[in-house]
């Protein structure tokens, strides 16, 4: 086991992501949902002068940002009861607004005041973005702000809900979009035709409020996680391919690299994947309880992952053996999870507070902080050279 | 509804026209593409045609924004979703709000008939173009069935309340401040009017002006267990005896009659069923010290309608509950300790002339937190823009 994770690992430093560009981030914690980007292309020192633009939106929200091209997608939502559910498109560039379309909700938009009914974030497949929001309304556009087309997932199923809000975010595999709306009551994923908008499949989830979003194993296979565990699911028909039956939390989300799924389960339980078929049954590398992410979730790059407990607490674990290396104390609390190029990783707390650490093997370091003085909830997106993070209020751009 | 109708007129020639929300409208492929857009429905049905005929809307001169808007009316929310967006698309290829058919808007925002939400597009509409016109319209619509658009009304007459006790005009303000209160429909709104009345030394009746039911019979606690009773068909679903003992959780129960003092209409089941006494020699207890776990409590009252009438049941509860009107379901959800609030939850009724029966089940897990001891419930009668019903009988005032 240990010779087949170096195996995987020294691959991994080599090899170039064959999804996306370097200048994109299409979803949820980028590819994997590992928040990596390419080593050295983020800005490590910081100064207010990084700060390329920031733009008013038309509402508020924490969902992550999207960089498809020169374009960046965010959603919001406003209005007395916030029923009013925005996809807002910018220029990457220049921050520009080119185009904002509204749909209203159909379902409940009562949430924690801490959250928002913009809060799970969009995914895109280079064509098309996907929205959803707490009220569980789902929309297509291209990428010219045409609508394609729209779903009231509560319309359809009026028990999905959450009164404290739902946050999964989207994944689109295969012409598929994954559609998590698991909760106490009706609980269900789907697999929606990335073209049409109708259901190619609908699957009974444990009962149970889950906040964690999926991750895409292999094109067409996706991981769901609940507290059951982790369910892996073909996108093509809903059948289960496998399971890990020993839990797993409901806030944290689940990180892919390199053919290692990192589960946020008894601390962080490491599933290697079948490499030849990652639809086969998974073999547990390693557990270690004393990694312990909170609301962020894990990150993984270079020969190490990250985790930051609910004090704020950044501890570097080995990839290979999860045995911890080293803690930090950042300025916490966080609820966005940071990025990582390997060496180096950006953080940005509920304060705004972006603090980049030096990774070594033996310590972390702060090496540049930059306070955007914006309370920030979102899990920062990463292209082309940036940072993309947004607030209640605005959407800013850090670095080239 | 929309229908085509064709007409043979004088010189031979037949045109088609368009029947939307009661109007005419000359066909146009505008007019002639809101039909496919219409008949969207559950699970993505009609998604593809709505795709294309919302290019052609899309891409409509802003003269045709009324028609759009007129589609909204008695559409489904899909369909109206499906308008809203390509209201957008219209306006942002106009290039600006002064191109805009503000007279036609203006008239289609005077006319009640429409859909609210659609009138509320249309007042945003002129306002972005001539925000004094569109402030002047406010004034009228203190009473407007939009909850929106009766919201920004009202916030004008506080306003002006405000004003008035800075101006140490006292009476004046009351008088204007009560104005305000008997027609706001918006919660927050209601209850920041509330407190100004009270600081000026007049009063309020909020229990009256929501319309919460404040006076219940209720019997308990049945066994909730491993939450197994929330599908338990106790006896009380089965048939309404007020005068029965009926078999609980520990021994025969009786209904008994519960008025309850809280303004919000409150009903607190803990208070009804305190937990028995801890023996005087007892150590401190793990978890809540008030509330019975694992338990049911049933409530009924009778609403006495007018008139047969449609009308909305209003729930707001952090417990798993499900309702009965005239001995038929209306609705359910299984849902612990997620957060409550006043219209948490919106089900649209028919009441029939007469004493009107409504039976709620509402269930307590075994939670040991002290965000779990809650077992309660506030549950109002009222109309879809929120105005409360009241029994024939009753005065109509509600604010001195």
């Amino acid at each position: 086991m240990s010779r087949l994770m170096s195996l995987l690992i020294a691959i991994a430093l080599v090899a170039p992501s064959l999804r996306v560009r370097a200048d994109e981030w299409l979803e949820f914690r980028g590819v994997g949902g590992a928040s990596r980007v390419k080593e050295g292309s983020l800005p490590v020192e910081l100064s207010a002068a990084d700060v390329r633009w920031s733009v008013d939106l038309p509402g508020r929200g924490l969902s992550g940002v999207l960089v498809v091209g020169d374009r960046a997608f965010v959603t919001t939502s406003e209005g007395p009861t916030q029923d009013r559910l925005h996809l807002v498109c910018l220029s990457a560039s220049t921050g520009k607004i080119l185009w904002d379309r509204q749909v209203w909700a159909t379902g409940r938009t009562m949430c924690h005041p801490k959250t928002s009914v913009a809060a799970p974030t969009p995914c895109s497949d280079g064509k098309r973005v996907y929205a959803i929001y707490s009220s569980n309304d789902l929309v297509c556009f291209d990428l010219d702000g045409n609508l394609q087309w729209l779903r009231g997932i509560t319309y359809d199923y009026p028990n999905v809900s959450n009164s404290l809000g739902m946050s999964s975010s989207l994944l689109v595999t295969e012409n598929t979009v994954i559609v998590p709306v698991e909760n106490d009551s009706e609980s269900y994923s789907l697999g929606i035709d990335a073209a049409t908008g109708e259901n190619r499949w609908r699957l009974d989830r444990p009962k149970g409020a889950n906040w964690t979003s999926p991750v895409i194993l292999e094109p067409g296979l996706v991981a769901l996680q609940s507290k059951a565990g982790i369910d892996a699911i073909r996108a093509a028909d809903g059948s289960t391919a496998w399971s890990y039956t020993e839990g797993a939390d409901t806030v944290s989300s689940s990180a892919l690299s390199d053919g290692v799924l990192y589960v946020p389960s008894n601390g962080i339980t490491a599933l290697t994947l079948d490499p030849a078929d990652p639809s086969k049954q998974p073999t547990q590398a390693w557990r270690e309880n004393t990694l312990s992410p909170a609301t962020a979730s894990c990150v993984v790059a270079g020969d190490a992952l990250y985790t930051i407990n609910g004090a704020g607490v950044l501890t570097a674990g080995d990839r290979e053996t999860g045995k911890r290396r080293w803690q930090l104390r950042l300025q916490g609390p966080y609820s966005g999870t940071p990025v990582t190029d390997g060496k180096h990783l950006w953080a940005v707390n509920e304060a705004g507070l972006v603090q980049v650490v030096e990774l070594g093997a033996k310590e972390g370091k702060v090496v540049a902080t930059l306070d955007l003085g914006d309370e920030i909830l979102c899990s920062p997106a990463a292209a082309d050279g940036a940072l993309y993070v947004r607030s209640n209020t605005k959407l800013h751009k850090i670095g080239r | 509804m929309v229908s085509f109708q064709r007409f043979l007129f004088g010189s031979g020639a037949v045109v088609s026209l368009l029947l939307v929300g009661g109007g005419v409208v000359v066909a146009s492929p505008v007019t002639d593409s809101l039909p496919a857009i219409r008949a969207v429905d559950h699970e993505g049905k009609g998604n593809a045609a709505a795709a294309k005929a919302w290019g052609v809307i899309a891409a409509a001169d802003p003269a045709a924004l009324p028609d759009i808007l007129a589609a909204m009316d008695g559409a489904n929310p899909l369909a109206a979703n499906w308008l809203r967006a390509a209201v957008d698309a219209v306006v942002a290829k106009a290039g600006g709000s002064a191109k805009l058919p503000i007279d036609s808007l203006v008239r289609f925002l005077g006319e009640t008939k429409h859909d609210p939400r659609a009138r509320r597009l249309a007042f945003d509409l002129v306002k972005g173009a001539d925000p004094a016109r569109a402030d002047t319209l406010l004034d009228g619509m203190v009473e407007d069935p939009s909850v929106e658009l009766r919201r920004d009304a009202v916030a004008k007459v506080i306003a002006r309340a405000e004003a008035l006790k800075a101006g140490e005009k006292k009476e004046e303000a009351l008088a204007a401040y009560q104005k305000a209160f008997s027609a706001s429909r918006n919660v927050e709104q209601i209850q920041a009017l509330a407190t100004a009345i009270r600081d000026l030394g007049g009063t309020v009746d909020l229990t009256r002006h929501f319309g919460f039911l404040r006076s219940w019979q209720i019997v308990g606690p049945f066994d909730n267990t491993e939450g197994k009773g929330f599908a338990t068909v106790y006896s009380p679903e089965e048939k309404l005896d007020l005068s029965a003992a009926l078999d609980g959780k520990e021994g025969k129960v009786s209904w008994q009659p519960v008025e309850t003092g809280d303004e919000y209409g409150i009903v607190n089941v803990n208070l009804t069923y305190p937990p028995p006494a801890p023996p005087a020699d007892a150590k401190p207890a793990e978890g809540p010290k008030e509330g019975l776990k694992g338990v049911i409590a049933y409530a009924v009252t009778e609403f006495v309608s007018a008139e047969d009438r449609p009308a909305e049941i209003r729930l707001g509860c952090k417990n798993a509950w499900k309702i009965w009107l005239n001995g038929s379901p209306v609705f359910e959800r299984e849902e612990y300790h997620r957060g409550m609030e006043i219209d948490q939850y919106r089900m649209p009724v028919t009441l029939r002339q007469g004493p009107n029966t409504i039976l709620i089940k509402i269930c307590q897990d075994e939670q040991r937190r002290p965000w779990t001891t809650e077992w309660e419930f506030q549950l109002r009668v009222c109309d879809e823009v929120g105005t409360a019903i009241h029994p024939p009988a009753s005065p109509a005032s509600d604010a001195k």
